[in-house]
């Protein structure tokens, strides 16, 4: 693919990836959040940061699939969107439904399970922000670098698991999630199993 | 494969927007709908649409209530969807009116009333009450209400009669809701006879002097207002008088999440959240949650002696 055209596409994504929080800001302009504006604006936050996550986890069994070598480029964006919403995520919670009490955040923290996997997912996204320049991926060297990135299974395993355990009792929702999820890693280790088959598919 | 993808909106985030954008013409259609209600149908006497000159109770909250809005697009109603949009954008369907109930179990003479004869029996009134729901939100609501102790004593329980179970209408052509095992239908709630024949517990039959709208459980519905939300079930279609407690649905569905009593207690945290504080609909700091909602003066005492900690 062309330079130009790769960067076009890179545009769009881009614009696509602000499309939710463009959508929440106009939302709260115009009074459109409903009668629990708060929970509304965690809820978004938390389901774009799941779905940019999926995203980024499908770039690599899309590119098997299609042949096309070109979206390895648009992966470390969705990655960086992930981390994006993900910090409004949790911006929002501290913010807006906790006033910034950190006490209280601490001691949800601590107590309540699903949060503790959110938050831990969250700080396990920061050493892969970090470390998502070229720079970056030069100076830990393409192994080590790989397999501190291979942190975004974990991620996201503990991004549906957050999920499952805040319902109430309807899991329809995060059951979609995880299994999308189960097929994404799913389609990995079976790959992983049969690499005879992808070696003649890879481009020399 | 299924991805999703940012374009990809969460069809219940469209419902939800769509909802609100929709707000003049979803509330005109379901003012179409009471109307249609009003009219046509003589089996028996339908609900009132509106209640002019309801009886104030001296019993009523004085805060500040919260707006229609509120109080009718964001609802906890299952058998028309789990999200909260849901109810307001599918319950259109449900039909209250021709509407009885049931009247069965520990009782001198089983039967079938309908909504005008309770009313008769007492008179609606209004009550502002704070509503509290298990998953820490709030509001003041001024419901249109018929204080229940004068109806339990009509339907005659007999001295076996301890309890009070209800249960709610179970269509799945009414209810999309109930196709999907969600919880084990039809819901069913219910309480003790003392707290049953207290003064705050009402039928609720409208809100903010109008009929009920059917998300909000018309045509009848309980209103327990120091317990959590969800023991004042909706759309009752029976109520029965047992000697054991009855077996309610949420305590059946997680037994360790929500006990029969469900009274508001912040001191007893909801196993995955806190319930020390509430958002009140409207306010962006949270406020502390009252014992018994704040109704403890009027209602600790039915409770004494008990630990309310492992009787939650
Ligand atoms: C990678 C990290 C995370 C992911 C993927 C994630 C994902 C999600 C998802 C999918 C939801 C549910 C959305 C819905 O109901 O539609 C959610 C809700 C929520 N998350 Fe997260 N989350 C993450 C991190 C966090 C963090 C760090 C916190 C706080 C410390 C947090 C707190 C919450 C809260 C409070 C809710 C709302 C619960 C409710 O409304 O009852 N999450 N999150």
């Amino acid at each position: 693919m062309a330079a130009n055209s790769l960067s076009a596409l890179k545009a769009l994504l881009f614009l696509l990836c602000l499309l939710p929080a463009a959508r929440l800001g106009w939302l709260a302009i115009e009074g459109g959040l409903g009668a629990n504006p708060i929970e509304f604006v965690i809820r978004s936050l938390g389901t774009w940061t799941l779905v940019l996550l999926l995203a980024t986890l499908s770039i690599t069994p899309l590119r098997r699939l299609t042949g096309w070598n070109v979206l390895i480029r648009v992966r470390r964006l969705l990655g960086l969107f992930a981390f994006f919403y993900a910090t409004l995520h949790f911006l929002a919670f501290f913010g807006l439904d906790q006033f910034f009490d950190l006490r209280a955040v601490i001691a949800d923290i601590a107590k309540r399970p699903y949060i503790t996997v959110g938050f831990t997912c969250f700080l396990l996204l920061i050493p892969l922000a970090v470390t998502s320049t070229n720079a970056m991926q030069r100076r830990l060297g393409g192994r080590r670098w790989q397999r501190l990135h291979r942190l975004i299974y974990v991620i996201a395993i503990g991004g549906v698991v957050h999920y499952w355990w805040l319902v109430k009792k309807d899991i329809t929702q995060p059951l979609i999630y995880a299994l999308v999820l189960g097929l994404l890693l799913g389609l990995r280790l079976w790959w992983r199993a049969r690499p005879a088959a992808v070696i003649s598919r890879r481009p020399a | 494969m299924i991805i999703r993808r940012p374009t990809d909106i969460r069809s219940s985030e469209i419902t939800e927007e769509a909802l609100y954008r929709d707000r003049r013409r979803f509330l005109t259609a379901s003012g179409a709908i009471i109307g249609a209600a009003w009219s046509g149908i003589s089996l028996a006497a339908p609900v009132p649409t509106t209640f002019p000159n309801l009886r104030k109770s001296p019993l009523s909250a004085t805060e500040k209530v919260n707006s229609w809005q509120d109080a009718t697009t964001y609802n906890n109603y299952y058998e028309f969807g789990t999200g909260k949009a849901d109810p307001a954008h599918s319950a259109h369907t449900l039909v209250t009116t021709p509407w009885s109930i049931q009247v069965d179990g520990e009782v001198k003479r089983p039967r079938t009333v309908d909504v005008d004869t309770l009313m008769r029996w007492s008179a609606p009134e209004e009550r502002i009450y704070r509503l509290r729901c298990v998953e820490a939100w709030s509001m003041v609501i001024p419901w249109v209400g018929l204080p229940l102790a004068p109806i339990l004593k009509r339907l005659e329980p007999n001295s076996r009669a301890k309890y009070v179970e209800f249960t709610t209408l179970n269509d799945p052509k009414q209810m999309p809701g109930v196709r999907y095992p969600v919880l084990d239908w039809p819901y069913v709630e219910g309480l003790r006879m003392d707290e049953a024949m207290h003064p705050l517990t009402i039928l609720a039959v409208g809100l903010y002097g109008k009929a009920l709208p059917n998300q909000n459980g018309a045509p009848l519905r309980l209103i327990v207002p120091w317990k959590y939300g969800f023991k004042s079930i909706k759309s009752i279609v029976r109520i029965r008088f047992t000697e054991q407690a009855p077996a309610t649905s949420w305590n059946k569905a997680a037994p360790n999440e929500y006990g029969f009593f469900a009274n508001v207690n912040p001191a007893v945290d909801h196993p995955r959240w806190s319930q020390a504080k509430e958002r009140r609909l409207g306010e962006f700091l949270k406020r502390e949650t009252l014992p018994f909602n704040g109704y403890a003066d009027q209602v600790a005492q039915l409770y004494r002696g008990m630990d309310l900690r492992k009787l939650y």
